[in-house]
């Protein structure tokens, strides 16, 4: 449950960054491969903020796939697939991005 | 957890074998930056805290010359037993330290220190991996040695260290043939960044279903190029190039500082 320690991470540095403002809405990028479930980030969340500036504050999570290409083939695709495999049948695939794990903005109230 | 400003600490305790209670010692940025506007844009590393922590650890460690390498790998792959057997044959030669992370107990931290090594356990408490401040805070109590080779044996846990830099120079897996041959497609976060990979009790071969060439494949998939070895932490197997690993990677640290021995 390192999504735990990770959302405790978010509350700090969004306390840190905005003092006293109550947030209202809390915009986060969690990419299909950064090894984070979504669901149980918005669970620690609703934990982890209470009694901060966050508490009750929405959170939104874009979830970014990675831009896969097929070394074999020259195919590109997205993908949410750690270890991808190409429709001409290869696992010779190189992956950029889908590894973001960002605070891209907050609203406040 | 830390009464001035919440930070994620909950229940961790740093304890060097046989000296005082832990402490409190780590600062903190209390940033006082106000938004003004509706919606802030932050465009923040949500890890961005830890990391820069690492990042500082990996310079104090360097500077001094010191070898850290983070052992990961789920319970019972035989981290522990491996590194006691290690101490024992190279402990003195590699001026070697470690760092032990458990969610509770000292019951590690005393199977290490009865080998005679310097030892700091860190309990997670509630916590599942080991993160850079712990790491700086067990250093500072354990203040590894100049050109020394300082271990850290991560929490037992296949997922969570994984995201965590602790400011390691090495990270190395490890997994055990009772494990089964597709771990490393099913943990996959974990082995993506190993360098190096360890599989233990080889000398459980004959009498387990575990096929090493598939085994293999798999590390290979995942972590295309990384180093593999075979190794028996209680019969011997393979520890010479274990052994030889370590001996190589605090010679070319030790090449890139002034420290002397």
């Amino acid at each position: 449950m390192h999504e735990l320690s990770i959302t405790q991470s978010v509350v700090d540095a969004v306390t840190r960054r905005m003092g006293d403002a109550r947030v209202r809405r809390v915009r986060l990028e969690v990419g299909k491969l950064s090894g984070l479930v979504p669901d149980a980030v918005q669970f620690c969340f609703e934990v982890v903020a209470a009694g901060t500036t966050c508490e009750g504050a929405l959170v939104e999570i874009d979830e970014p796939c990675g831009h896969a290409r097929c070394r074999t083939c020259g195919r590109a695709f997205e993908t949410g697939d750690m270890l991808p495999l190409c429709a001409c049948g290869s696992a010779d695939i190189a992956v950029e991005g889908g590894r973001e794990l960002r605070i891209r903005e907050v609203e406040l109230a | 957890m830390c009464g001035t400003c919440g930070c994620g600490e909950a229940g961790v305790r740093v304890t060097e074998l046989g000296t005082a209670a832990p402490g409190h010692d780590h600062d903190h940025d209390h940033g006082d930056g106000h938004g003004h506007g509706r919606v802030v844009a932050l465009e923040e590393d949500i890890l961005g805290a830890n990391d820069a922590l690492a990042a500082e650890n990996r310079r104090v460690l360097a500077e001094r010359g010191v070898l850290a390498v983070n052992l990961m790998s789920s319970p019972g792959s035989g981290k522990t037993t491996l590194l006691v057997r290690t101490l024992t044959d190279v402990g003195d030669e590699l001026g070697m330290s470690v760092v032990e992370g458990d969610q509770e107990t000292l019951l590690d931290a005393e199977r290490i220190g009865a080998t005679g090594a310097r030892v700091v356990q860190v309990n997670t408490g509630a916590g599942c991996h080991l993160d850079a401040t712990m790491l700086a805070r067990a250093m500072a109590a354990l203040a590894p040695a100049p050109g020394s080779v300082m271990v850290v044996e991560n929490v037992g846990n296949l997922v969570c260290p994984a995201l965590f830099d602790l400011g390691e120079a090495a990270r190395v897996v490890v997994m055990s043939v009772t494990e089964g041959a597709d771990k490393p497609l099913k943990y996959p976060h974990m082995f993506r960044t190993a360098d190096l990979v360890l599989l233990n009790k080889v000398d459980l071969l004959p009498y387990v279903d575990f096929d090493v060439a598939t085994w293999t494949a798999a590390v290979e998939r995942v972590r295309p190029g990384v180093e593999v070895l075979s190794v028996s932490a209680t019969r011997g197997d393979g520890l010479d190039t274990w052994y030889a690993w370590l001996r190589a990677g605090i010679a070319s640290r030790r090449g890139g500082t002034a420290t002397s021995e």
